[in-house]
């Protein structure tokens, strides 16, 4: 055995000498394990040999001794020197045996059940969050000091021109992307020039609002989730009320305001550069003129199309900045709370977006707009 | 440390015409805090129960207490942010304090800290004074670096909060709290984390600030040195009983006959 330290058996004493170290602890944890595995009646641990000892292999002998006393063996440690019988005492002071309790994985029952009481607490958080939120709105028409309107600008900036590359670079690719597979199909028929048609009506009505929506919802949701998070969790939100400042006032009012401004704005912007990306593609791929495609896109798209794409922009950021500010005052219990949130703030989100994206589909459809 | 008070700032401090309510202050004849058979915990789990006691107004009132054992909760509810389970509390002769309508009747300093991370020190300590007083911006300015002085902080007003020690964002929060000239300051574990040097400024400045001003402070410690240096009155919580086991002037107590009071103010007396 390598090592600095020597184990020897002598009938029912086991002698323990040299330096019990930390980096040899697996040898000696195994070597002790190994003499006093076909043990009975009494042993003794004889440490007189021992120089010095680490905490941790202490700890062990320690745990060696309470694991054979459960099995009805009489263990002890002895001749010690000063320093080792310090250690030993030390440790030895949770000498009760130790019982590890082997914590159950949950049952998949029980994890539907708690899961279930999750989301009847989880909605009534969103409900009392709404409710606050309108009371606060009320608070703020009649004293519109109570609002943090400062904060609106940097918001918007934050949110809204940062944000432009990222919308640019994603509505290009899907304007581009959606012409070039519709291209495939159109030419089999010669109706080359339609593509425009269905880019520009395809893009205004659903695709931009909701790519640039998914976009927001990434960066300003995940962003305003986990603001919210840490400085609820380092109570800065408490801090805030104590200061007499709402935090409804002081931190939602404002980010909603800031995505109800930027969304629509980036909402046009997608249409326009993803509608170029479909003209690019109709140039060099379809043989489409540059001025037959917008003079088509101009026939096909009609100021609604674009207009019912802005409706849904403004609810899609009402919801983003809502869900998020929702789930950043429900954090709690640290960086990993925060975390929590700012993921369900996203999922939350995005399934939210879905689902008012197909609901404005069939309020429209059903209007026949 | 200086001990500049800016006096004359305090009068001139709170607009009326703000739109929100204004704040309150107590009458002399009513405590500052008055405390009747509170209950405090969450839901089912009670922490504290018949808790009575009162403040009164310019003292310095510690709440003591092990580890555990409620003492910065019952801060929670002192300044309004839980509501009791149980029992009364009234504040400043304004009954339970109402967050969220209006600028309350007091200043919070928070274990740690609590300062806007996205704001400097100094704009962290004109905040309050930004939103509840009509003083010109330089003005606010120049009472921010007095009030951070006031805590040794001068020359940290353009340093973030991130970027200051444990100790350092305490008195920084100290100064938020004082901003708006208070009458009434809660502080939690004030000189827990600085150097022993330090704690005695801070201690000091406690007891000018309420010996000058008329300033309430109540503090949440378990630094018993601290404790004698300013409280002029205390109450000791316990975990197991989960209720008050002594109140009074902190030198008596030290020869109180509940042994559990007598150890806590004697272990700090061997290791001093």
């Amino acid at each position: 055995m390598s090592g600095l330290f020597e184990i020897a058996r002598e009938g029912q004493t086991i002698k323990i000498a040299g330096d019990l170290r930390m980096h040899d602890a697996t040898a000696i944890w195994r070597g002790v394990h190994g003499q006093t595995r076909e043990a009975s009646g009494a042993i003794v641990l004889d440490l007189s040999g021992v120089h010095a000892a680490d905490g941790s292999v202490v700890a062990l002998l320690v745990e060696l001794r309470n694991e054979l006393a459960s099995r009805g063996i009489k263990a002890e440690l002895v001749g010690a020197n000063e320093s080792v019988e310090t250690t030993v005492k030390l440790y030895a002071g949770h000498d009760s045996v130790a019982k590890h309790k082997v914590r159950k994985p949950e049952s998949t029952i029980a994890q539907i059940g708690r899961s279930a009481f999750e989301v009847k607490q989880e909605a009534k958080g969103i409900l009392d969050f709404f409710g606050s939120m309108l009371l606060t709105a009320a608070t703020l028409v009649r004293y519109p000091r109570a609002g943090h309107w400062k904060e609106i600008a940097p918001l918007c900036e934050k949110t809204g021109a940062d944000a432009v590359p990222i919308v640019v670079l994603i509505n290009f690719l899907v304007g581009s992307v959606m012409a070039f597979q519709s291209a495939n199909q159109l030419k089999q028929f010669g109706a080359n020039i339609y593509v425009a048609d269905l880019v520009g009506i395809s893009l205004t009505r659903e695709l931009a609002p909701l790519m640039t929506a998914i976009i927001v919802c990434g960066r300003s949701g995940a962003a305003f989730a986990a603001e919210i998070g840490s400085m609820k969790v380092n109570e800065e939100i408490d801090a805030l009320r104590t200061l007499g400042l709402t935090p409804f006032g002081w931190l939602v009012v404002p980010r909603v305001i800031a995505l109800i401004l930027v969304v629509p704005i980036l909402t046009l912007l997608a249409d326009f550069i993803g509608i170029s990306g479909g003209l690019v593609v109709g140039i060099s791929e379809l043989d489409l003129t540059t001025q037959g495609y917008i003079i088509e896109t101009l026939k096909a798209v009609h100021g609604w199309d674009v207009l019912t794409g802005l409706i849904k922009s403004v609810v899609f950021s009402v919801t983003i900045a809502l869900i998020a500010c929702q789930q950043g005052f429900a954090a709690s219990g640290g960086a990993e709370g925060v975390g929590k949130r700012t993921t369900s703030t996203v999922v939350t989100s995005l399934f939210a977006l879905v689902l008012l994206d197909a609901a404005f589909t069939a309020i429209f459809r059903a209007f026949g707009v | 440390m200086s001990l500049h008070v800016p006096r004359a700032v305090r009068s001139s401090l709170i607009r009326l015409d703000r739109g929100m309510p204004r704040r309150v202050r107590a009458t002399r004849e009513r405590p500052m805090i008055d405390v009747k058979d509170l209950t405090i915990g969450w839901g089912d789990v009670v922490l504290q129960q018949h808790l009575t006691f009162s403040v009164a107004r310019g003292e310095v009132f510690a709440i003591l207490g092990g580890s555990g054992c409620g003492k910065s909760t019952l801060l929670r509810f002192l300044i309004g942010l839980e509501p009791p389970l149980a029992g009364s509390i009234d504040v400043a002769g304004l009954g339970l304090p109402t967050l969220d309508a209006g600028l309350p009747p007091f200043g919070v300093m928070f274990q740690a800290g609590a300062l806007f991370g996205s704001l400097t020190v100094g704009e962290n300590v004109s905040l309050p004074l930004e939103e509840w007083t009509d003083l010109p911006g330089d003005a606010i300015a120049a009472i921010a670096r007095a009030k951070l002085k006031l805590v040794g902080l001068d020359g940290a007003a353009d340093k973030f909060p991130a970027e200051l020690s444990g100790g350092m964002k305490k008195r920084a929060a100290i100064a938020r709290a004082l901003a708006l000239e208070p009458e009434l300051v809660f502080l939690d574990e004030p000189s827990a984390g600085l150097d022993p040097v330090m704690a005695s400024d801070l201690d000091e400045l406690i007891v000018t600030l309420s010996k000058t001003l008329g300033l309430t402070v109540v503090i949440v410690t378990h630094e018993l040195e601290s404790i004698f240096r300013v409280a002029d009155r205390v109450v000791m919580l316990d975990k197991e009983t989960k209720t008050i086991i002594a109140t009074g002037d902190p030198k008596a107590l030290k020869t109180s006959e509940d042994p559990r009071v007598r150890s806590f103010f004697n272990r700090g007396k061997k290791e001093s």
